[in-house]
């Protein structure tokens, strides 16, 4: 177990170094970032000091242990258009797409299960393959169009959500939430939609393409051959099974709505990293893209390894380093 | 004679496909008795694994029993509810599959599998359950069942995970079990086991036994009668000893020929050409006429019944005449 882990571990920061050294060498070789702070027409002196002052004169392995150091202290420079630190603005965004992400992901993954275990059991019904024809939606509309049909149906048309923003938030500490008042979670509704509904219906068609390949396997049968209750033969023994090749994609796709909520929190314009990080696009705002890459790592690198201790503590297989016999 | 645990009658399964209904079992009847190893041979796609399935009422559509009965001590199963059915499953009569790397949940305990399963049928506390899960592993022979209990199924081999496979079937005290092919899967080394511990169990416990296998000789020295199955219907039926040694349906005589014996082993190697219709293709008549050296006129007309011959019962027209001339003889 401490040997999976630790390997597991390791490759976490391995992946994590790669992706530190890509947001360094852009916040370093992409565009001039002493021209991006004082502008084209400072002195020459007044550059030369402050490119001391940054140490890019120093040697570039010295550059990149000190932005590594930074970073770990979360320290991930000044912001070149807004004069603050990265941080502070990551953090200041960062409650709305933690909100709507982990919201949006609990819907996905639970409905998803769901839809996705009645559609395999109920194969032949005509519920369950209503269900699947609608998912064929999910699965090819682009997200815009989902957020945007929503915004034209119940914002325009009907007049019942907001079409833009968090509504009124709460806050706790640094912390701020739109759970706790109405417009707060009337606002979230069409995002939490838009930005599930794709994860939604790949779980759930994935989930049920699993379930029916297990049922289909001897053991099923052999379950079914002592008398086992369909209780048990479907949500103990087929369920079970079809969750391991189901943890590791949906992890990934869970992993994928935190890191990728950009679009959406576009449509939706919801104050959240993604919009930040359109926006700092559009000003070529280096160290904020820099930080948003790195913020992007580190959420797949935790996802997955979430993803890698889950599978071992439902794959028997993998633990004691017994490998399974080939026939 | 005492009444039949396994009783089937004029079996009938069908398949529904979208082009076509296909018969995959027409007309089948056997008995099996208390402690009786009734052995079922016929090649690939005989209806074997159907028929064991169609008795443990583990049909699924497209397929469905569209007639005749199956009776378990007397009383009608077949048409029992999917609930009713259940419980009769592994309770009363009981099946293991061929293969026992795929028949075990990979993701549970040995213990977990056994202890669900005797509680499911027998009302007993997880502690009586587990005392009575390691008695079954050692009935089946597995060494140390203590310890192997909280095993993984990948920790065994493929030899001692049949065996926990049949401790599974065990479970309850089935009257009735159906090994389908339980060691076509297994190392030649360890069938042998496997077999003799099945023949031991049924013995024992006066189970009914019916033992589906492509192995001559397994059927020679375990059962007590033999079914040749072909294309869905029972060609011959009877015990072993007659069927084996003397054959009678033509199609019994070309099976029993492929395999070598002690006594001639060369000049008894027949080959019956040409191989098993498709349900979609049974030939009308005989199921057997295009490969049958014996074929004549009626074989193409007239489905041929069994016939009760020289104490077996052998569905082919050839015997017609020498079942009237036994009922002469007799009257
Ligand atoms: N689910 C199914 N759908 C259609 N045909 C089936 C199905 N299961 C079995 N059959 C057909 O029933 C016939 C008998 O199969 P089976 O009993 O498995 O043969 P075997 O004697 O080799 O065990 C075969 O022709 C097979 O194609
Ligand atoms: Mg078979």
């Amino acid at each position: 177990m401490l040997a999976y882990i630790l390997r597991s571990l390791t490759q976490a920061t391995l992946v994590m170094l790669a992706v530190a050294f890509i947001a360094f060498s852009m916040f370093r070789y992409v565009g001039d970032p002493v021209a991006s702070i004082v502008g084209q027409d400072a002195t020459l002196k007044d550059r030369q000091e402050l490119t001391e002052s940054l140490g890019l004169n120093d040697p570039f392995p010295l550059q990149f242990v000190r932005f590594l150091g930074n970073a770990l202290q979360g320290d991930f420079g000044i912001s070149y258009r807004q004069g603050r630190p990265v941080a502070e603005l990551l953090i200041e965004r960062l409650p709305a797409t933690i909100e709507l992400a982990v919201i949006s992901a609990a819907v996905a993954l639970g409905l998803g299960l769901m839809l996705g275990i009645y559609a395999a059991l109920n194969r032949r019904g005509v519920i369950a393959n209503i269900v699947m024809s609608l998912s064929l939606i999910g699965v090819s509309l682009p997200t815009f169009l989902i957020g945007i049909g929503l915004i034209f149906l119940f914002s325009v048309y009907l007049r019942w959500l907001p079409s833009f923003g968090r509504g009124e938030v709460v806050a706790f500490g640094w912390w701020t939430t739109g759970l706790l008042t109405d417009s707060g979670r009337k606002s979230l509704i069409m995002p939490v939609i838009t930005l599930g509904f794709f994860q939604l219906t790949l779980i759930m068609r994935l989930v049920r393409a699993e379930m029916l390949e297990v049922m289909r396997t001897e053991y099923i049968k052999f379950a079914r051959a002592r008398g086992l209750s369909d209780g048990s033969v479907h949500f103990r023994h087929a369920l079970r099974n079809a969750m391991v090749p189901v943890i590791t994609i949906t992890g990934l796709q869970l992993g994928s709505i935190i890191a990728f909520a950009i679009v959406t929190e576009t449509v939706f314009n919801w104050p959240g990293l993604g919009a930040l990080f359109v926006r700092s696009v559009e000003v070529v705002d280096i160290p904020v893209m820099a930080a948003y890459l790195m913020f992007v790592g580190l959420v797949f690198v935790v996802v997955n390894l979430i993803v890698d201790v889950l599978y071992f503590l439902v794959d028997p297989r993998l633990r004691g380093g017994i490998t399974v016999p080939s026939r | 004679m005492s009444e039949p645990v396994i009783s089937v009658r004029n079996l009938q399964v069908e398949f529904v496909t979208r082009r076509a209904t296909l018969r995959a079992i027409d007309g089948v009847s056997f008995d099996i008795h208390k402690g009786e190893v009734l052995g079922v041979v016929g090649e690939s796609g005989a209806g074997k694994s159907v028929t064991g399935a169609a008795i443990i009422g583990l049909i699924e559509p497209p397929g469905r029993i569209s007639g005749g009965e199956i009776l378990l001590n007397g009383r009608r199963i077949d048409n029992l509810s999917p609930e009713e059915m259940r419980k009769v499953r592994g309770r009363k009569v009981a099946m293991i599959f061929q293969d026992p790397l795929t028949s075990l949940n990979p993701l549970f305990r040995v213990g977990e599998q056994l202890v669900e399963t005797i509680r499911t049928h027998l009302q007993m506390n997880e502690r009586q359950a587990r005392d009575r899960a390691v008695e079954l592993l050692t009935e089946v022979g597995i060494p140390a069942p203590e310890k192997r209990i909280d095993g993984y199924p990948h920790e065994f081999s493929g030899g001692m995970r049949q065996r926990v496979v049949i401790a599974l079937a065990l479970c309850a005290e089935p009257d009735f079990i159906v090994a389908d092919e339980p060691t076509t899967a297994l190392d030649v080394s360890v069938q042998a086991q496997i077999i003799s511990l099945i023949k031991k169990l049924g013995r024992e416990r006066g189970m009914a036994v019916m033992l589906v296998t492509h192995d001559m000789g397994v059927i020679a020295e375990t059962a007590d009668r033999v079914a040749v199955m072909y294309a869905g219907r029972l060609a011959e039926i009877g015990p072993v000893r007659d069927v084996v040694q003397r054959p009678m349906h033509p199609y019994a005589k070309g099976l029993m020929g492929a395999i070598p014996t002690l006594e001639a082993s060369t000049e008894r190697l027949v080959q019956i050409p040409g191989s098993m219709p498709r349900l979609s293709s049974i030939p009308r008549g005989c199921a057997f006429n295009p490969r049958c050296a014996d074929v004549f006129a009626r074989c193409h007309v007239d489905q041929p019944l069994p016939l009760s011959v020289q104490g077996r019962q052998v569905a082919c027209h050839l015997y017609e005449n020498e079942r009237l001339k036994t009922a002469e003889v007799a009257r």
